[in-house]
């Protein structure tokens, strides 16, 4: 099986879903002869002509009004918004209309095709318009998809499932992750269901839960905390909305306690449904409060951003605290 | 009634598309910096012709030192104005010093123009506790309330209303002030550029659109990014004064910007200026431009470049000469390296820096999440050290990482 990093995954994805079915096209700022400014979408271009790969103009909600459209027509529209922090010129075509599409016609219409692709994220010096992890702003809109995948594999797999799922997908990408993660990856063309969350690790002690670049986080603080007696389960949600809420509850019935972790800030994160769903579900099972680790009520910061991130040394307090509680 | 101005009727069915209205290029200066025959000398004196050039010297040094500094690793990112100077800072002479300035990035020449000092740059750029940004924001977002220049924001385009709603506040303020924005060929793409323009005119706003078409945004090149003779032909759309200017003609770009200026203050006449330029360097420090276009094509361009053409204009008036040149560029290369050296010693910015300014004061809750912050910071100095640093920690002796 050969080796690669998340970025190649992903063009493979691309690649596979281009070759396999020609109504899919992909587009967006600098992904033509250029291939992305992360080089997400080299070659293909090359491969497939400029009808179906190609630049657009700088402007967001052009783009996606444009994914939308295309979409509605019957195509598989791939947009790229070159950073998730750049995500907002299009919300309103997001929220309103990618959205509401389906809902509002009674299925006259609808955009099933789309995914929208947008590496988002800190930890790599980018300051506030580089870093933000906006998923919150998403999972608060029904009818939308929105899927985080954690490594190589995952992000092929994903990707693929999300090309072909007959609803929008928004597709956040760690890129922090984006080299730094390599792995096996096959060549083969393989889905990873959406909406199930996978249990990485089993253990009796605590839930760990995150998604994404979170995730190599939990693995090192689980790691330390294992070294010091606590065995821990992890989970990675993968899928954002709609979320696996059986998967986490019967692994906290199992545990009695839940640690969450997101790099957006604390206040009207993700982490907060999570735990109001779960102590609904086990309420009398629970040992502890669920506890979150999260970004600050903040922007993201620069020059403080190792001091701002929600990283192993802070996961691990937050899962000895629950322990000890 | 229509609201639009009395329209003739004719009986010919006929589509316009708008190519009448190519828009020539205004220049004075040739591309060897020679001014174009049969016209006067404009009105530029020498103090400022020299303070002008001055800041184009300053600004290339500047980006080559700091260019050089971030790929030797002592820098996160730097993007250099290459190319752009005499647009940016031909503009910037010609207002007010204390007319707004609403950049997008690549306008560091402005603030070299209005004396934003050496050390300014370099606290902003090392993000150091004399930034004024409080090391925030990655490196070039300065910012200056004392020079009148809008705290850059990445976000494109966002600046050009907000450039709008400045000038109009300016002009019900009465003091004769205006605002210039910048921005990119790309940027204006984006629908604030048009949501701008509309408002500027049908308010009267005295507001400079000044577009810096550098032929690229990123790799995307001017013609995927628009399918008209440029960007100057949308000002007909919003009724707007239009011109467009050889951007790389420092004399042209300052007086096309002067007389802006008298239009927007005086008659309350929005502009909207398309400088004709190219970005000579990368279009930062991660980008690498061989993936997109071609030596040659480069090298076209290199052959155009402002600083040189207004050296050959100062030099032919005697105002200027090579030996005024080389002491120039040597003091100011040693200037921006004594400076970086000073920056670069100098400690982060201090902890509270990460909970301040999100509002006028810090609210209860955030207040509790910083306190858990530093109580975790002192289980952990050794993996926090500008943390640590900041709450007066030595941790020099303790052994590097957990795991
Ligand atoms: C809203 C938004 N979308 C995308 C980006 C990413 N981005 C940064 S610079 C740039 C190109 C800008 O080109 P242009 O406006 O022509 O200015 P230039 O860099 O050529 O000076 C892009 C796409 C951004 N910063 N903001």
């Amino acid at each position: 099986m050969p080796t690669m990093n998340m970025l190649q995954a992903i063009n493979n994805a691309l690649d596979m879903a281009m070759a396999s079915d020609e109504r899919v096209i992909c587009f967006g700022e600098d992904v033509g002869t250029f291939g992305g400014v992360f080089r997400a979408t080299s070659h293909l271009q090359e491969r497939y002509g400029k009808a179906r790969c190609f630049n657009t103009p700088l402007v967001e909600q052009g783009i996606v009004g444009f994914a939308n459209g295309l979409a509605a027509q019957g195509a598989v529209p791939i947009a790229e918004i070159q950073f998730a922090d750049y995500i907002f010129p299009a919300f309103d075509q997001l929220v309103n209309e990618t959205a509401k599409f389906r809902y509002r016609s009674g299925n006259l219409f609808n955009v099933a095709g789309l995914t929208i692709r947008a590496p988002y994220g800190g930890g790599i010096s980018g300051g506030l318009y580089h870093s933000q992890s906006p998923e919150a702003y998403f999972t608060h809109t029904p009818g939308l998809k929105i899927v985080v995948p954690r490594n190589p594999y995952q992000a092929k797999g994903l990707l693929l499932a999300s090309i072909r799922d007959a609803n929008p997908v928004l597709f956040f990408e760690p890129k922090r992750l984006y080299r730094a993660a390599t792995g096996e990856v096959p060549d083969a063309d393989y889905q990873l269901p959406l909406g199930n969350a996978e249990i990485l690790k089993e253990g009796n002690d605590v839930t760990v839960l995150g998604w994404g670049a979170q995730m190599t986080m939990i693995e090192a603080a689980v790691e330390m905390v294992e070294n010091e007696g606590v065995s821990c389960e992890v989970i990675d949600l993968r899928t954002l909305l709609p979320w696996d809420v059986d998967t986490v509850a019967e692994s906290v019935f199992k545990t009695g306690r839940l640690v969450i972790t997101h790099e957006a800030p604390l206040t009207g994160g993700f982490a907060g449904e999570i735990a109001a769903t779960i102590q609904e579900r086990c309420f009398l099972y629970l040992e502890s409060p669920i506890a979150r680790v999260a970004g600050l009520d903040t922007p993201f910061p620069l020059t403080l951003e190792k001091e701002y991130m929600p990283d192993q040394w802070k996961l691990h307090d937050a899962i000895k605290a629950s322990i000890e509680f | 009634m229509s609201s639009t101005a009395k329209s003739n009727v004719v009986n010919v069915l006929e589509f316009l598309d708008g190519d009448e209205y190519r828009l020539p290029t205004f220049a004075l200066l040739d591309q060897e910096g020679v001014l174009y025959p049969g016209i006067d000398a404009p009105s530029l004196e020498r103090d400022k012709a020299l303070h002008i050039y001055r800041a184009m010297v300053f600004t290339r040094v500047l980006d080559e030192r700091m260019m050089a500094a971030q790929r030797q690793g002592r820098l996160s990112f730097y993007l250099q104005c290459t190319g752009e100077e005499a647009a940016v800072i031909g503009a910037t002479a010609a207002l007010d010093d204390s007319d707004m300035i609403m950049a997008q990035y690549r306008e560091q020449g402005a603030l070299a123009y209005r004396g934003f000092s050496i050390d300014e740059f370099m606290n902003q750029l090392f993000g150091n506790d004399l930034d004024y940004g409080r090391g925030r924001q990655m490196p070039i977002h300065y910012g200056s309330a004392e020079l009148h220049y809008m705290t850059i924001s990445s976000p494109l385009a966002t600046q050009i209303p907000q450039a709008t709603g400045y000038a109009y506040g300016q002009k019900l303020a009465g003091e004769g002030h205006c605002t210039i924005t910048f921005f990119g060929e790309g940027a204006a793409s984006e629908g604030d550029f048009h949501a701008a323009l509309n408002m500027a005119t049908v308010h009267r706003v005295p507001v400079i659109f000044f577009c810096r078409n550098n032929g690229y945004a990123i790799s995307t090149p001017a013609i995927e990014q628009y399918a008209a003779d440029g960007v100057a032909p949308r000002a007909f759309g919003y009724r707007m004064h239009v011109v467009r200017v050889d951007g790389n003609d420092v004399l042209a770009v300052h007086e096309a910007t002067r007389e802006a200026r008298r239009l927007a203050v005086e008659h309350h006449h929005p502009v909207l200026i398309e400088a004709m330029t190219y970005r000579l360097a990368a279009h930062s420090s991660s980008d690498d431009p061989s993936g997109y276009r071609s030596r040659k094509e480069e090298e076209a361009w290199r052959v155009k470049d402002p600083i040189r053409r207004m050296k050959r204009w100062l030099i032919d008036r005697s105002w200027w000469s090579e030996d005024e040149e080389n002491e120039l560029l040597e003091r100011y290369r040693r200037d921006v390296l004594e400076s970086m050296k000073r920056a670069e010693k100098r400690p982060p910015p201090p902890l509270e820096s990460l909970v301040s300014d999100v509002y006028d004061e810090v609210p209860l809750r955030l207040q509790e999440q910083f306190d858990a912050l530093e109580a975790h910071i002192r289980r952990y100095p050794e993996q926090y050290p500008r943390g640590a640093r900041s709450l007066g920690i030595d941790n020099t002796d303790e052994p590097q990482g957990r795991t």
